[in-house]
């Protein structure tokens, strides 16, 4: 049932594009590509979040991370001078994507390494805390643009593709996020992806099978990491610019939301929460500029009355009639 | 092999003002099971949690096949071969007995970063974790969920998963507690299988079982072991009586 609910949601996606006027004007495949880019991030976290069990409230620092980088290379791809006097800028996306996830997974791979030695809330606040490190040092970097962000004139290069063209990086966002659910998919099956459920359940059990959590959890950490650099590096494409706005705290609050009203622990359920939360702040916003006051409401009455989130409600129904 | 397979030196864990080992001093020998008795708050989980690693001992040494594993991690513990059960059941609910104790084994194995194929479907996981299963007279029951299973079917899984890690030493925290008289005496056959293939130190409140498995049996009364012997010395000792087996009434 896992599996045909991931094709149908794939199969649906990839046909958004095709009805322009089904979904409301070209205008809004820009939306649609942010909520796949967002989904990448949210499938990121769900890794550690909901199959791991690590609460990390800091995972916007990677997605913050991934766009500068991208912003920062065009930049210097722009002026010409090479980053730190050593790296040269580029404005290609098949160098500019891999360096996003190689520098978000090396700042998860510091990151993780001090925090993943606590648990439980000092271990949330510690991941929010450095976090904000992040966020800070970037508003105070006036090179690239501090609190304003940093403007991407031009997409970057693939081939011979427009990526100005927002259903060509639609396309992308969607490959890019079929990759990652697949790696997922494949990861949490592997003798990997076993400790990694068994962690979430009893750390303790874990322990006294002989097993030594910490590496576990600092390469799913990256792991995650990476993945939001690559959500990341595709939105500084999508938007065209970076800011601190990335990074804030407050993003990687919608994260977690996007990730537990989907459903924490599902494959495809950050999918649909990211979809969903990036939906309706869109509707509600389009009909009052109280928007949050009532988004705050809906939230709850799901996660209070949908165990499992949007995923879990739906299976239970498809388990209920049928089979 | 000559000398003790495990000996605490002098062991003692306070709590606060609390004393809850006193100076212990055991050895277990190569092929015995020895249990390990004490009336209510002896102590006895507390000596166990020391031996696995869970708990830090404040004073003393614990020697494992002559080697010092004081310092050792709980997990460095269970790959030298030194497994627990736990009193109370430390399972992954959502996962099936199978799961459980394929992970133990896949655990033994050596490293689990291996991140592409399915570990559901490794027969060099699911073989000998059935053969774990089966010894514990679970095999019938190894795709349920632990969440649906019986209370004495998560003890014997317990047994099952201590028994995927390879263990040579095993350390069995009131395995009987909780099960009906039947199940006690199913657990009683599957550890008697056991003896002499494993070590074992048993703590266990079920005098019936313990006098039926024990080699030698060592008696805990506030932290300290105020008599060690073969179960017909420990029946007669007057200190024990006094102290624990007249209000159990053997």
């Amino acid at each position: 049932m896992g599996l045909v609910l991931a094709l149908l949601t794939f199969a649906a996606l990839a046909a958004i594009p095709l009805f322009p006027d089904l979904v409301g004007g070209p205008a809004t495949i820009t939306l649609f590509a942010r909520m796949i880019l967002y989904a990448i991030a949210a499938v990121s976290l769900n890794l550690i979040l909901g199959y791991g069990g690590l609460v990390s409230f800091g995972h916007a620092a990677y997605l913050g991370l991934g766009g500068y980088t991208v912003g920062i290379l065009y930049a210097h791809f722009i002026s010409g001078s090479p980053f730190l006097g050593l790296i040269p800028g580029t404005n290609q996306l098949l160098v500019t994507v891999p360096a996003a996830m190689l520098v978000s997974g090396l700042f998860a791979l510091a990151i993780g390494a001090l925090s993943l030695r606590t648990t439980g809330v000092q271990f949330i606040m510690i991941t929010l805390a450095f976090a904000q490190m992040v966020f800070f040092l970037f508003v105070s970097l006036k090179v690239y643009g501090g609190d304003d962000g940093l403007i991407v004139r031009r997409p970057n290069v693939l081939f011979d593709l427009n990526l100005r063209d927002t259903t060509t990086m639609y396309y992308i966002g969607l490959v890019a996020l079929a990759a990652y659910v697949w790696l997922v998919a494949r990861i949490v099956r592997s003798r990997f992806g076993r400790v990694l459920t068994g962690l979430r359940q009893n750390e303790r059990r874990m322990a006294a099978i002989g097993i030594s959590t910490y590496r576990y959890k600092l390469v799913a950490f990256v792991i995650a990491g990476m993945g939001a650099g690559l959500a990341g590096a595709l939105m500084a494409n999508l938007q065209r610019f970076v800011s601190p706005d990335m990074l804030a705290w407050t993003k990687s609050g919608e994260l977690m939301i996007m990730v537990i009203l989907g459903g924490a622990g599902s494959l495809i359920g950050p999918i649909w929460g990211a979809i969903a939360l990036v939906g309706m702040e869109t509707a509600l916003a389009g009909w009052t500029e109280h928007w949050q006051f009532w988004l705050g409401p809906i939230l709850i009455c799901i996660v209070l009355f949908a165990r499992g989130g949007l995923y879990g409600f739906v299976a239970s129904l498809l388990k209920r009639d049928g089979r | 092999m000559t000398g003790p397979m495990l000996r605490l030196e002098g062991l003692v864990k306070r709590f606060g003002g609390l004393v809850a080992t006193d100076a212990l001093t055991l050895d277990v020998v190569p092929g015995e099971l020895h249990a390990l008795i004490g009336p209510n708050g002896a102590g006895k989980t507390t000596v166990i949690g020391q031996i696995a690693g869970e708990l830090r001992q404040d004073e003393g040494r614990i020697l494992f096949e002559g080697a010092e594993i004081t310092r050792l991690s709980t997990p460095q513990r269970v790959r030298r071969g030194l497994a627990r059960s736990f009193q109370i059941t430390q399972l992954l609910e959502d996962d099936t007995a199978l799961d459980n104790v394929a992970l133990a084994v896949q655990a033994g194995q050596g490293h689990g970063f291996r991140f592409f194929r399915d570990a559901r479907r490794d027969p060099r996981l699911a073989g000998p974790a059935m053969e774990h299963l089966a010894a514990v007279g679970m095999a019938g029951r190894a795709q349920v969920r632990v969440a649906d299973l019986s209370h004495g079917e998560h003890k014997q899984l317990e047994l099952a998963i201590a028994l995927a890690t390879g263990p040579r030493f095993l350390l069995l925290d009131e395995p009987m507690a909780g099960l009906g008289a039947s199940e006690s005496k199913a657990m009683t056959e599957i550890l008697r299988g056991l003896k002499g293939r494993i070590t074992m130190l048993l703590v266990e409140h079920d005098m019936e079982a313990v006098f039926a498995l024990a080699d030698r049996i060592s008696v805990l009364v506030y932290g300290r072991c105020i008599a060690s012997g073969p179960p017909a010395e420990i029946r007669e000792n007057a200190e024990v009586r006094a102290a624990y087996l007249a209000e159990e009434e053997v």
